[in-house]
């Protein structure tokens, strides 16, 4: 390698890792943060036992994950305005990330739900507890530590895929090494350079998630 | 807990045989099997009512059925004082309620909050539910803590407790409801041999200080003991009821000594 090429790789090192602290990160929080509210509502529509209510839940999550994210970015930021409605680039990718996210999560979410012993609800009941209060105070935070491991999966998958919104001209990680390779031609090294970044941001983050599971682990009913 | 605590249940000598549960006619199915099959229970004010038989034969969806955790075909529950709860007539989530305010359980799988400390587990219906001022929930829960043994307990949360004490916190949070009636399911079931005897002894002691309770138990002897009526069923009928001298000592149904002699003979 040339002496100019590492210098490249240098100066491209903070635009890009600005990318990521302006664009990426920010951008997956608040995908996840809203996506999980989505999510937790979907779940519950799922579980419930009106059936047109559990139905819309089914074919929500149904086509959420029978379609690729791209297409669905593109579908609000590309398709939308040719029916009128304009939506910028940020909250266009907010608005498709946090309905993925919605549409996954609730799976887990749902099956977190399932998997707490009938026991614990009945325990509820016989203490004079409504449903909700049940659900509130006794379910939801069992079911939240047996989501741990599942969810930081799907949000380390997010944080992989908010690349995705370079393509609707949002200026994160991706689009950072994109413009800096097209202007100097070193596609290789450029784009080996975002992939090394997003690993370590990744690495970071399996290794939280070890630590939050280790703590969580013990108050889970077996 | 004493008896001259306005909350607690009256003697049993007060109202002689007045009975503070009445449940007739309770059916229920599960699929095609009918599991109860018109069963009819009266739990006298301050007596303890011990239901045997053999597993399978319908005790726990008797004992579900006086709460509304359960919900038969057909079939009334009835506290003294309080509304009949017709099953066939689909009951209200008000009046289950109702059966549930009145009444507390014990699970055979303690069924403790596992995210939750024994002091929480014991003063989140109080709190929660019953809307009492916290500061008093948690003098009262102390105390009854402190009375089972497991005062030192109060902060540790149930995996670091051992079955018998997981049992007695179940029992503790029970009584901080000041319920009129205990429904115990198995209470010693899932217990090692060696811990049972701690459970029985608070068990024994609610008894002597005159709570209404239904009590499912393989424990005989301890039946014999506390019990004012076994009832035997089987099949999901109620096969013989009685005192103790009578069901256990001298049964009168072929089926109840066959099951009598089957449980000595092990
Ligand atoms: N939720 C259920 N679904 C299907 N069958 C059940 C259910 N609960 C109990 N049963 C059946 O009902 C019968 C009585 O059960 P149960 O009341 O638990 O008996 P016991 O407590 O006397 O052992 C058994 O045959 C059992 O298999
Ligand atoms: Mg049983």
């Amino acid at each position: 390698m040339t002496e100019s090429l590492w210098d490249l790789l240098l100066r491209s090192l903070l635009p890009i890792v600005g990318g990521a602290l302006t664009g990426t990160i920010p951008l997956a929080l608040l995908s996840f943060a809203l996506g999980l509210v989505i999510a937790l509502g979907v779940a519950l529509m799922r579980l419930s036992r009106i059936w047109i209510v559990s139905g819309i839940a089914r074919v929500y999550i149904s086509i959420i994950r029978g379609t690729p994210l791209l297409v669905q970015l593109f579908v609000i930021f590309y398709g939308l305005p040719s029916i009128g409605v304009l939506v910028d680039p940020w909250p266009s990718a907010i608005i498709a990330f946090s309905l993925n996210v919605g549409g996954y999560a609730a799976e887990v979410i749902r099956a977190a739900i399932l998997s707490v012993p009938k026991g614990q609800w009945e325990a509820g009941y016989t203490i004079g507890m409504s449903r909700g209060q049940t659900l509130v105070r006794v379910i939801l935070p069992q079911a939240a530590r047996v989501s741990v491991p599942p969810l930081s999966n799907t949000f380390i998958s997010l944080v992989k895929d908010t690349s995705l919104a370079s393509l609707i001209l949002v200026t994160e990680l991706f689009r950072q090494a994109q413009q800096i390779a097209a202007f100097s031609q070193e596609f290789m090294a450029l784009y080996i350079e975002a992939a090394v970044v997003y690993w370590v941001i990744c690495l970071v983050l399996s290794s939280a998630q070890s630590v939050l599971e280790k703590r969580l682990d013990r108050y889970v009913a077996h | 807990m004493s008896p001259t605590d306005p909350l607690a249940p009256e003697p049993a000598d007060a109202i002689i045989a007045a009975p503070l549960l009445t449940a007739r006619g309770i059916r229920k199915s599960f699929g095609d099997v009918e599991v109860l099959k018109s069963i009819d229970l009266t739990v006298p004010r301050g007596n303890v009512v011990a239901l045997i038989g053999p597993s399978g034969s319908g005790k726990t969806t008797v004992l579900r059925s006086l709460n509304g955790l359960e919900v038969p075909e057909a079939g009334t529950v009835e506290f003294s004082g309080g509304d009949v709860v017709d099953y066939s007539r689909n009951p209200t989530k008000r009046q289950l309620a109702s059966l549930r305010d009145r009444s507390a359980m014990v699970f055979q799988q303690f069924n403790l909050f596992p995210h939750r400390t024994v002091l929480e587990n014991v003063i989140e219906g109080p709190v929660q539910v019953q809307k009492r001022p916290k500061a008093e929930a948690i003098a009262d829960a102390r105390a009854l803590l402190e009375r089972v043994g497991l005062g030192a307990k109060a902060d540790a949360y149930p995996f670091e407790l051992s079955g018998g004490q997981q049992q007695r916190v179940g029992i503790v949070r029970a009584l901080a409801l000041k319920p009129q009636l205990l429904l115990f399911d198995e209470p010693t079931s899932a217990l090692d041999p060696e811990l049972v005897g701690d459970v029985l002894d608070v068990i024994r002691e609610l008894a002597t200080e005159g709570w209404t309770m239904v009590l499912v138990t393989h424990e005989l002897t301890f039946a014999s003991h506390v019990a004012d009526t076994i009832v035997f069923m089987d099949g999901g009928v109620v096969v013989e009821s009685g005192p103790p001298s009578e069901v256990l000592q001298n049964p009168r149904e072929a089926r109840t000594k066959q099951f009598l002699h089957r449980l000595l003979d092990r």
